[in-house]
């Protein structure tokens, strides 16, 4: 009897189960797929930021070889589902409006979809597309978001529910912050940052039937997609197939459709053939969304001896002019320490620019830049070491929704992290450590993401040889979630991963919602869970048919598998052969269904997972280029089910926040509202040399309140706190406070 | 993109006649610059001459030069055994540009050649007066982070990115070219242009003229040079500022000193004045200070890029300090 198998701590670092796929290049990808009667799109973006179309000349465009149609507002079939409105596009009656691509004449923001162009190949289509030739009316734009900041406004959710997450907040006294003993003060921006995952947005458009669509999309949700688009086109549900079988990473930006979606839908259904649309590099700038440049404002109050007496923290962050886009920027000031006095202000400033969305950790990442920057000033202030100064703040229980916590360890991250980063080289005044030329610096930055958990249901099927098929819709955007499924099958049942299969990525499949918020493990596992702890009660009855006093009042728990047998893990002689049991069912296999649900501990526990980044950092003096020396990251995020791709989890977060600290910036010309930096030779994101040896650490005890597998989710909280951890860093290296990101090389000399 | 031709030469004669007549052939090299602009619809050739065939790979010493030819492949050079002994300070600014997979691609001749990175050249919806003359310069009250401090016009404040050319100008390099009437040669400090009223107008060399050489003289140098590039990330960018130094040493006394810097005007910009600063001088911070100051003399900064002033003095007092050993 394996003892292990009833371990369920017991996750073993497992290669990814379609990591072969990958790199043999077998995975199939959204612009991979070859249909009967393929043709390919290119989208032609405006060329002012805010105004009208006044004409379109298409006639070259459409006699150039290989062309099925040039489609634009003035001849594109009208889609059933676009809200009628053209009057009010930021506010129709039933929420926000997304860009309706090819309706009308508007333009809101710069390289908007205007045109399509449908050819016989992708050449062809690319070359007709730069002969279109289009006229404007201009008007004037407004893309300047520090020029206009004051003219942020409380979003409309906000004002209509004072609860949300967006609405003014208030704890403790207002006034508290003017009468602290230490104060400190101070403004904090990040610029606007671009997903840029390395697969391309790309859409494979069919019609199956006038109305039968398939799309082979990358996305997040295919449950979600299929909503959008069924109501887009005013067709059944399941009238709609979506597959993302692989996606090549999406951190937020699949979370919701984009217009060059709908452009390859309507084309489609207008060349009545397949289209497949790819977003250029320079597109994914434009056409998609984006985490949106922030200001922040932080007021801190403490006193001498290093207790927090108020945060004061506000923020502005961009959206468009026709979505009221928000995010959680100022979340974490509520509930990471224990200040009694707590005030925050979010508001958004609607611009001439395209809709932002979620990226990796979103709002949170940003707000921890200011709120963990400002922790760094203080301690500074206090002359305290940061980690005692965080230590003499920790909450016990959230202070925000005064609820305890399910589980919380960070005071283990703090530890661990501290050991393994060297912290006790680290001085407390800035600029005291030398390396040759290079100054030396230490820094640490704290994170926290909800513990989110939606409903997922999982279908399980088991034959006669023991093979284990799942089947759920939610998709992969590269954390392993493949892999993360199987393993937790593994563990239940004792069934090996070689044995076991996870199907994603359909719209076919049972219903999951969003692969975003760090939420899969938490909400799928626990579906999975049930699944093979519903197919193990399946065996128990058919075992009991045979053997009814060992298993009769078995309980799954009890039940495990070991080759070709089912044993009771007490009892160890009560074992039964499957090819005996499935002789019952004919051979056929067995199959179950279940769904997973959060439970009402949600409204009795606050539920998050923490992290805690610490970076060493050299600075040069001379030259002001930073080089990250080391990252330590240290992560309480309940039980990690799949150790390998938990760490690489992990270190792509690390990394995102080392682009973030110091690289990343869309830079605009406000003068024609257009970005300037937008392909890989001038947006930067982190070489290899850029990238240093990043340590993991996990907590790894389960959170049983937050679900059933015990884990808190990791995606978001690897990237948020790493950017302030690096700030710190570069502080503490310097004594140079780098307050707008990126960290360059002219900001230290 | 548009419609082309393509056509392969494999020889010099061949491939310069190919380009006769028409001018907007172009050479193809490598590609990497070349085909990103035309994917960009900046550059539009209606033929394309490709020259890989040219037999013009080689690497050779004679009478007192090192001959590299146009097509050698910048990683091929940055490699070669006889230029790490006898100009480092080439390999060292090659392997200080782009990434290994570009310079695998990348020639010599092409990297003479490239382009600006200025991304009001990259994008044909703003202006430009190099990539659209008399359209205007996006950059001049635009992003201009990147550009120019000397030598700008009104016209243009572009800067060249290259880190190959900034080392062959410090070296005294010479261009081989082969034109419909023949070699011309070209000293390489008077290959780039400054943008003036023309910024169309990247170099000297002739629409129908292929390069075929860089030559390098013999030079004392070998034992003490750097390259010293500040870029926003670790590898992989253009450069903020960029230097090549180069010492003779006797002793603690530079005998002869060569100094360039990039990404700071429209050609890789040769520092005469300081390199006769240091000349008779002990080699020491405040020798080099000094030439650092009168290298910056006359630099002139733009809205965003104010820093370069800053960091200029200091790339050439660290390139120099590496360069003589005291770092
Ligand atoms: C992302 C990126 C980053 C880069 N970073 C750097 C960097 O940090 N530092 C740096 O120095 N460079 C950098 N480069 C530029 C790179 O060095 C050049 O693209 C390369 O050197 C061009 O060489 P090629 O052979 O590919 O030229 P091609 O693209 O083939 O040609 C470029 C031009 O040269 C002309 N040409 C080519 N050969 C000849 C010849 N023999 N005679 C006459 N004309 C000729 C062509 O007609 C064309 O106009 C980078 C490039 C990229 C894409």
């Amino acid at each position: 009897m394996n003892e292990a198998f009833f371990d369920k701590k017991d996750y073993k670092p497992l290669d990814r189960v379609d990591g072969h796929l990958k790199v043999t290049g077998a995975a199939k990808y959204s612009a991979e797929y070859v249909l009967p009667n393929m043709t390919y799109g290119v989208l032609v973006g405006s060329q002012i930021a805010k105004g009208t179309i006044k004409s379109i000349d298409s006639k070259a465009a459409e006699r150039a070889p290989g062309v099925l149609a040039v489609i634009s507002h003035l001849n594109a079939i009208k889609v059933p589902g676009y809200q009628a409105d053209p009057s009010k596009p930021a506010k129709p009656a039933g929420g926000p409006q997304p860009l309706r691509v090819f309706f009308d004449n508007k333009i809101y923001s710069n390289d908007q979809p205007i045109v399509i162009v449908v050819a016989t190949s992708l050449e062809k289509a690319k070359h007709a597309a730069s002969l279109v030739k289009v006229q404007y009316d201009k008007e004037v734009h407004t893309t300047d978001f520090d020029a206009n900041m004051q003219n942020g406004v409380l979003p409309e959710a906000a004002k209509k529910n004072p609860k949300s997450g967006s609405a003014d907040y208030d704890r403790g006294q207002t006034t508290a912050f003017e009468t602290a003993p230490v104060k400190i003060e101070a403004e904090y921006i990040i610029p606007n940052e671009m997903h840029n995952p390395m697969e391309l947005q790309a859409v494979t458009a069919h019609w199956e039937a006038d109305d039968r669509l398939t799309i082979y999309d990358k996305v997040q949700g295919t449950k979600t997609t299929q909503r959008f688009f069924a109501s887009e086109w005013k067709i059944p549900e399941q009238n709609i197939k979506v597959i993302s079988t692989f996606v090549g990473g999406a951190f937020g930006n699949g979370l919701r459709s984009w217009p060059h979606e709908t452009a390859a839908i309507l084309a489609a259904k207008q060349v009545k053939r397949p289209v497949k649309l790819m977003l250029t590099r320079e597109q994914m700038f434009t056409m998609v969304g984006y985490r949106p440049r922030t200001w922040q404002k932080v007021q801190m109050g403490a006193t001498k001896d290093g207790k927090l007496v108020a945060i004061n923290h506000n923020s502005v962050g961009q959206t468009s002019s026709y979505e009221e886009f928000t995010e959680a920027t100022l979340s974490q000031t509520r509930m990471m320490y224990a200040a009694p006095n707590v005030s925050t202000r979010y508001r958004i400033l609607p611009l001439n620019v395209a809709t932002p969305i979620w990226m990796r950790g979103p709002g949170e990442a940003t707000g921890a830049f200011g709120l963990e920057s400002a922790m760094d000033e203080m301690a500074h202030a206090i002359e305290m070491d940061p980690i005692e100064f965080r230590l003499l703040n920790y909450t016990e229980s959230d202070p925000d929704r005064n609820l305890p916590w399910s589980t919380k360890y960070l005071r283990e991250c703090y530890e661990e992290g501290k050991k393994r980063i060297g912290w006790n080289n680290r001085k407390l005044k800035p600029g005291s450590l030398r390396d040759g030329e290079w100054l030396v610096g230490y820094g640490m930055g704290t994170g926290t993401f909800g513990a989110n958990r939606g409903p997922a249901t999982v279908k399980a099927e088991l034959d006669m040889e023991g093979n284990l098929v799942m089947h759920c819709a939610i998709t992969d955007i590269g954390p392993g979630t493949g892999t993360a499924m199987v393993q937790i099958a593994s563990n239940t049942t004792g069934i090996p991963t070689e044995k076991i299969t996870f199907h994603l990525g359909s719209s076919e499949f049972p219903n999951a919602g969003l692969q975003g918020g760090s939420s899969t493990v938490n909400s799928v596992g626990p579906a999975v869970l049930a699944a093979c702890n519903a197919l193990k009660e399946q065996l128990i009855a058919m075992a009991a048919k045979k053997d009814a006093s060992a298993f009769g009042s078995a309980k799954p728990d009890d039940l495990v598998f070991e080759k070709d047998h089912i044993v009771l893990s007490e009892k160890s002689s009560a074992k039964v052969a499957l090819s005996d049991l499935f002789k019952q069912n004919n051979n056929r296999k067995i199959e179950t269904t279940q769904e997973s649900k959060p439970s009402e501990n949600r409204s009795k526990y606050s539920m998050n997972a923490f992290s805690m980044h610490f970076a060493m950092v050299h600075v040069h003096p001379f030259t002001g280029q930073v080089r990250v020396k080391k990252i330590v990251c240290c992560a309480d995020a309940g039980t990690i089910v799949s150790p390998k791709t938990a760490e690489s989890q992990m270190i792509g977060g690390a990394t995102g926040g080392i682009g973030m600290a110091l690289m990343e910036d869309a830079v605009m010309d406000h003068r024609f509202g257009r970005y300037i930096t937008k392909d890989f030779g001038d947006y930067h994101v982190p070489s290899h040399a850029d990238v240093p040896q990043i340590e993991i650490y996990f907590v790894n005890k389960p959170d049983l309140l937050a679900d059933p597998v015990g884990s808190k989710g990791l995606g978001e909280i690897a990237i948020i706190g790493v950017a302030p951890a690096i700030a710190n860093a570069v502080f503490n290296a310097t004594g140079k406070r780098v307050r707008e990101l990126p960290i360059t090389p002219d900001k230290l000399i | 993109m548009i419609q082309f031709s393509y056509e392969r030469a494999t020889t010099t004669k061949a491939a310069v006649s190919a380009l006769a007549n028409n001018t907007s052939a172009k050479f193809i090299a490598g590609g990497t610059n070349l085909v990103d602009l035309m994917k960009r619809n900046v550059m539009a050739p209606t033929k394309l001459v490709d020259i890989n065939a040219v037999p013009l790979k080689d690497i050779q010493q004679k009478n007192g030069k090192t001959i590299i030819g146009a097509l050698a492949l910048n990683s091929q050079v940055a490699d070669d055994k006889m230029i790490l002994e006898k100009h480092p300070l080439l390999s060292k600014a090659l392997n200080a540009g782009a990434s290994a997979q570009i310079r695998n691609m990348a020639t010599v001749g092409g990297n003479i050649m490239q382009r600006t990175r200025c991304a009001y050249f990259y994008d044909t919806a703003l202006p430009c007066n190099k990539r659209q003359p008399g359209s205007g310069c996006g950059a001049l009250e635009g992003a201009n982070r990147m550009h120019a401090i000397f030598g700008s016009s009104a016209q243009c404040i572009a800067v060249h990115p290259s880190d190959m050319c900034v080392a062959l100008v410090a070296l005294d390099a010479t261009v081989v070219v082969a034109g419909p009437k023949g070699e011309r040669r070209i000293p390489f400090g008077e290959f780039h242009r400054l943008p003036g009223d023309h910024p169309e107008k990247d170099n000297t060399l002739q629409s129908n003229e292929l390069i075929t050489a860089v030559e390098i003289p013999d030079n004392a140098f070998s034992k003490n040079t750097h390259y010293f590039k500040v870029r926003d990330r670790a590898s992989y960018a253009f450069a903020l500022i960029s230097v090549a130094a180069a010492l003779q040493m006797d002793g603690k006394v530079i005998k002869e000193a060569r100094l360039a810097m990039g990404g700071v005007a429209h050609k890789p910009w040769r520092l005469l004045e300081a390199e006769k600063s240091l000349v008779g001088k002990e080699a020491n911070e405040a020798t080099f200070k000094q030439a650092a100051e009168i290298a910056m003399q006359g630099a002139k900064a733009y809205k965003n890029n104010a820093f370069k002033l800053k960091l200029g003095p200091n790339v050439i007092v660290e390139a120099l300090k590496n360069a003589a050993g005291l770092v």
